[in-house]
């Protein structure tokens, strides 16, 4: 008996010692019960007073826990003792007011001092916005003209239970956030609808995106790695579903990424003007509707009556290839379908236009290209 | 005057009668909690293994915003109604409420106001999604029609808490029998007393707030809306200026059935009577002044941080003074451990854990981490459930013999505690370690490395579960053929006024007020 | 007798409070929020214009101004600022312009609403002209340049190096209903 509890009590400290390691996301443990020490001055701070504050937790509990099992075995009617009578004893009352709060206004200074921490994010050496949507996150370097959505890769098949989950079900992305190390990153915060939360463990970092208002955090890590976050503030219906990846690189490889994301840019800006094939656009239209769409839709998309229309046989797939475009760049007001202009390429939107009305038994049979869209952007 | 209850469904329908209204009250919140807790038992098992298994997200987040509501506004809170109805009048020498015709309105509202919420169910386009903390623009903006019928039960279920709250003020200021001063009123009078002041002071708010959101969302107003001018983050700060009195109003009554309790199976007086008045009256001033640390990431300056980090963990000191009170009232005492005494140990230990984990949830600087995690979900299911609910249990448990005359099923009663005690620490301290992991709240899908402590957590609740069933059968058997009791005084340590009117408390009591020496 | 009355004082009394209570959070706690938005700069203010009173500008200083503009949603706009970031000294004024367009075929007024990181910079980025003073409306189609003239304060704390200031686009059409038809 004795032998299984240390047996126990080694699982739990290796699962404590255990979280304090470096977060690689390949890592995946479920014996995590700890906050992790994370990689950037933010994040131990919140460890350090996080562990301070249990400990303290720990002992004041003992204290008076053990004392109650004391006074339980102790103090029952069944070993014949007679109660006291004493009801009140000013001395011993005043003492239990005065020392907590004593021990309260020790724990402030080092809880403020980490709070001041949390709170410098003066001198970055670089901006990154990151705007929050239903349900996604964009990432824009500001002042280098790059900027890209960031949604989950996880396959609703996976979701469903119609496929066998991966390693990093809801841990993977198809576009991660690429930042420097040993380089002070500002983070500005904000929401594209509804309230969404940047959260990071690793890298101590949550704060609300809110619609309209600008919010600030940083990170300063020499650790490269992938790391993992969460949105943390209820979003609508796929808030679990947009999951954040942050992928510190070294200061060169970083660089050399960013200039490859730039001339991504140019060169996409001369496939607008090429012709796409059918089933080109149906390869592509099939990748973006699965992660764009699918979620309200549904991957046969059949929707959700009374709340998200379906596409099969729908008005708008079946009908001018125009108004279907539209609906696409401008969304539906009053309606949860929103404008995608800002979020998907001229090429992605030609090819889930494609994708709506060729798929599920819907047989329009045209096809957008994606110089119609920007040609519809530009409103001619 | 001594006639008793009138025959058949008038009696409820139409009484007056504080002790039948009370009765209402009790199984209304019955009915709520055993609604809410299938919700949560859906969550759980949505959340018993990674992967939509049983329920969409868009319906995961209706059963979360539900569960929260009907829990926080048709369980517990009637159910501490329920409790004052009872036992005030009978503790305070009174012979019923002081305004009964308001006190029978105020309580048949209430079925009307959850009708509608349960009714949104049912409704195109689903129920409530926004979680019962309501942000807008979730809330506004982009909420479901049944928003307006959720707005309308708020409405109705806040005039029923302030009619209750008038009545409750009323009765304890104006009714006390003669000799009954303030400092002579039952810990359980005092707690009530706080709390409806809290109630009337913030239910409008509540109300203001419901009305601002369906001016942005029916008359064009944009008190929430950037795009007028507005705000959401002003929602916050409204919606927490009424939440956080909330959670005191909820377990400030709980602090009084304990505070009755303990000293009831010490057989020993209560210790620090007088300070446990003044640490109620701090904790409920306190309240009015913290509400933003449940926004520490929204974006607040620092020094309003900072203020809303050191009144927060002023909290401590009034509560610990609680604490250590009822711990000294046990000392030296001679113990038993009935049903009811059990409850409300259990009631000590995990309210404090609840507490400890509050104090760390006040340091800024970690809630950034904790903040919107499971780590907050264990935190206030430990200060809601094992604080508000295990003291209701064990305030049933306590005065049903008194109530119907009758003696419960100790051994049933104390295997129903041995069951939610265990199954409640199995659901809810894993939820720390899934918290400080990194799993957010409100996630109706999670990574793989939350799979274990989430399994583990909705056996728990599965358990916990059950013994509610176990309870309620409990109470009925009691009810119906229950070991008859004929003492006034139910158990050997009990003090107080309701113990010296017969067993099962006649219909009419304190007709002639007693005298208190 | 007497009770009754004293019950009907206390009712009076505490009804009164609730209904207080309720104006307070319905006519009081929004202004409120407002001021305490603009002592510490946080939150969604008012735009006002700035009247510069001529000060001297501090050439020994740097501070580094990035622009970043974000469309709300269903806000089909193109928005975006012409200049991504200006480095100025303090004191001296600075003119820069945002490009906005009509990408739809409906005449449409659009709101930006300026949030300025640091907060705690609020007090010291001043707007002599923006566009965010008043709504803007374009027909379909239509483009247009938007100026903001803005002085950083030589007051500005000296640890305050580099500033953002950010537009969010709103689709205020429906509200501005006057505007559009003017526009027609």
């Amino acid at each position: 008996m004795l032998k299984r509890a240390k047996a126990l009590f080694a699982v739990a400290l290796t699962a404590l010692v255990g979280a304090s390691s470096v977060g690689q996301a390949a890592e995946v443990s479920t014996r995590q019960l700890n906050m992790p020490q994370g990689v950037t001055e933010v994040s131990q701070a919140a460890y350090d007073i996080h562990m301070l504050m249990m400990w303290v937790c720990v002992v004041i509990g003992a204290a008076v826990f053990g004392f109650m099992i004391y006074v339980m075995f102790a103090h029952r009617k069944s070993r014949g003792v007679k109660p006291a009578n004493f009801h009140e004893h000013v001395g011993v009352e005043l003492a239990w007011t005065i020392v907590p709060a004593l021990i309260l206004i020790v724990i402030a200074f080092p809880a403020t001092n980490a709070l001041l921490k949390v709170y410098d994010a003066s001198e970055a050496e670089m901006d990154i916005k990151i705007t929050g949507y239903q349900w996604k996150w964009q990432y824009e370097y500001l002042g280098e003209d790059v900027r890209f959505m960031s949604s989950l890769r996880t396959s609703q098949d996976e979701i469903y239970g119609r496929e066998e989950k991966g390693e990093h079900y809801l841990r993977e992305v198809d576009n991660p956030l690429v930042i420097p190390a040993d380089t002070k990153v500002r983070f500005l915060l904000t929401g594209n609808d509804v309230i969404h939360s940047w959260w990071v463990p690793d890298l101590g970092v949550k704060k609300d995106a809110l619609p309209g208002i600008f919010t600030e955090a940083w990170a300063k890590t020499s650790e490269v790695g992938v790391y993992v976050g969460e949105c943390a503030e209820l979003c609508g219906k796929d808030h679990a579903f947009m999951p954040i990846v942050v992928e510190v690189k070294p200061k060169e490889e970083f660089n050399a990424w960013l200039a490859e994301q730039k001339a991504a840019a140019a060169e996409y800006a001369s496939t607008i003007g090429k012709a796409w094939s059918m089933d080109e656009l149906m390869e592509r239209g099939e990748q973006v509707y699965l992660t764009n769409c699918a979620g309200c839709h549904g991957v046969d998309g059949l929707g959700i009556p009374g709340v998200f229309p379906p596409m099969v046989g729908s008005e708008v797939t079946m009908g001018p290839i125009e108004k279907h475009i539209d609906v696409l760049v401008n969304g539906v007001q009053g309606t949860a379908m929103q404008a995608f202009a800002a979020q998907l390429s001229e090429v992605d939107i030609a090819a889930v236009v494609t994708y709506e009305r060729n798929a599920w038994g819907n047989d329009v049979g045209d096809m957008a290209q994606p110089i119609d869209v920007l040609n519809h952007k530009n409103g001619q | 005057m001594a006639h008793g209850p009138a025959k058949g469904i008038g009696r409820w329908l139409f009484t007056t009668n504080h002790k039948d209204i009370g009765t209402l009250y009790l199984w209304f919140s019955f009915a709520m909690f055993l609604l809410g807790g299938f919700f949560a038992m859906v969550i759980r098992a949505e959340l018993f293994q990674p992967g939509m298994q049983l329920i969409r997200p868009e319906f995961f987040n209706q059963m979360t915003t539900m569960h929260g509501v009907i829990m926080v506004f048709g369980a517990i809170m009637p159910a501490f109604v329920g409790l004052a109805n009872w036992m005030i009048p009978l503790m305070i020498g009174a012979p019923d409420m002081a305004l009964p015709r308001m006190n029978n309105l105020s309580f048949w509202i209430l079925p009307f106001a959850f009708l509608t919420l349960a009714s949104t169910l049912f409704m195109e386009g689903g129920a409530p999604n926004f979680g019962w903390t309501f942000y807008a623009p979730l809330s506004t903006k982009y909420a479901p029609e049944s928003v307006n019928y959720f707005i309308f039960s708020m409405h109705i279920m806040g005039a029923s808490s302030i009619m209750g709250s008038i009545n409750i003020i009323a009765t304890i200021m104006n009714m006390r029998a003669p000799g009954m001063t303030y400092m002579k009123m039952p810990l359980f009078v005092w707690t009530w007393l706080i709390t409806a002041f809290l109630l009337v002071a913030v239910m409008p708010v509540l109300a203001g707030a419901v009305t601002m959101m369906l001016m942005d969302i029916n008359f064009g107003t944009s008190f929430f809306d950037a795009a007028g001018g507005g705000d959401p983050v002003l929602f916050q700060h409204i919606f927490w200026f009424f939440g956080h009195p909330e959670v005191y109003i909820i377990i400030l009554p709980a602090f009084g059935v304990v505070s009755a309790i303990i000293p009831a199976f010490s057989r020993k007086p209560l210790f620090g009577y007088a300070s446990m008045v003044y640490a109620t009256a701090a904790i409920a001033f306190l309240s009015f002044i913290v509400w933003a640390h449940h926004m520490f990431t929204v974006g607040m300056p620092i020094a309003g941080e900072l203020y809303f980090m050191y009144a927060t963990m002023l909290i401590a000191v009034p509560t610990g003074v609680k604490v250590f009170n009822w711990v000294t009232t046990m000392y030296k005492g001679a113990l038993t451990f009935e049903t009811p005494m059990l409850f409300c140990i259990a009631f000590v230990i995990l309210f404090t854990f609840g507490g400890f984990t509050g104090l760390m949830l006040s340091v800024a600087a970690a809630d950034i981490q904790y903040h919107d995690s499971y780590f907050v979900v264990a935190h206030f299911h430990y200060v809601m459930v094992a604080g508000a609910v295990f003291s209701g249990t064990a305030a049933v448990y306590y005065w049903l013999p008194k109530w119907c005359g009758k003696m419960y099923n100790e051994t049933m009663g104390q295997v129903q505690f041995w069951i939610a005690f265990i199954g409640f620490n199995i659901t809810f301290m894993p939820q720390h370690f899934l918290g400080l992991a990194g799993m957010p709240r409100r996630y109706a899908d999670y990574g793989l490395q939350f799979a274990d402590w989430n399994m583990v957590s909705s056996i728990g609740a599965f358990m916990y579960g059950a013994a509610q069933l176990l309870f309620l059968y409990n109470v009925i058997a009691t009810i119906r053929n229950g070991k008859p009791v004929s003492d006034n005084k139910v158990w050997e340590g009990a003090e107080g006024l309701e113990w010296e009117v017969p067993t099962p408390a006649p219909y009419h009591t304190f007709a002639t007020p007693p005298q208190i020496k | 007798m007497s009770t009754v009355k004293s019950h009907r004082k206390v009712v009076t009394k505490l009804s009164l409070w609730a209904v207080g209570m309720f104006g307070f959070a319905l006519f009081v706690m929004p202004p409120l929020y407002d001021l305490f938005c603009e002592i510490t700069g946080i939150g969604i203010r008012p735009a006002e214009r700035y009247e510069a009173a001529p000060v001297a500008v501090d050439y020994s200083r740097e501070v580094s101004v990035t622009f970043a503009a974000t469309n709300n949603e269903q806000m089909p706009w193109a928005f975006r600022p012409m200049d991504s970031k200006v480095v100025v000294h303090p004191g001296e004024r600075y003119e820069v312009k945002f490009y906005a367009k009509n990408l739809t075929e409906n005449d449409m007024v659009g709101q930006a609403i300026p949030s300025l990181v640091p907060f705690s910079a609020g007090d010291y980025f001043h707007k002599t002209e923006c566009f965010c003073f008043n709504n803007q409306p374009l027909a379909a189609g239509e483009e247009v340049e938007m100026a903001l003239v803005f002085v950083v304060d030589p007051e500005l704390p000296s640890s305050i190096k580099s500033l953002v200031m950010s537009y969010t686009l709103f689709d205020v059409t429906p509200v501005a209903a006057d505007t559009v038809a003017q526009l027609q």
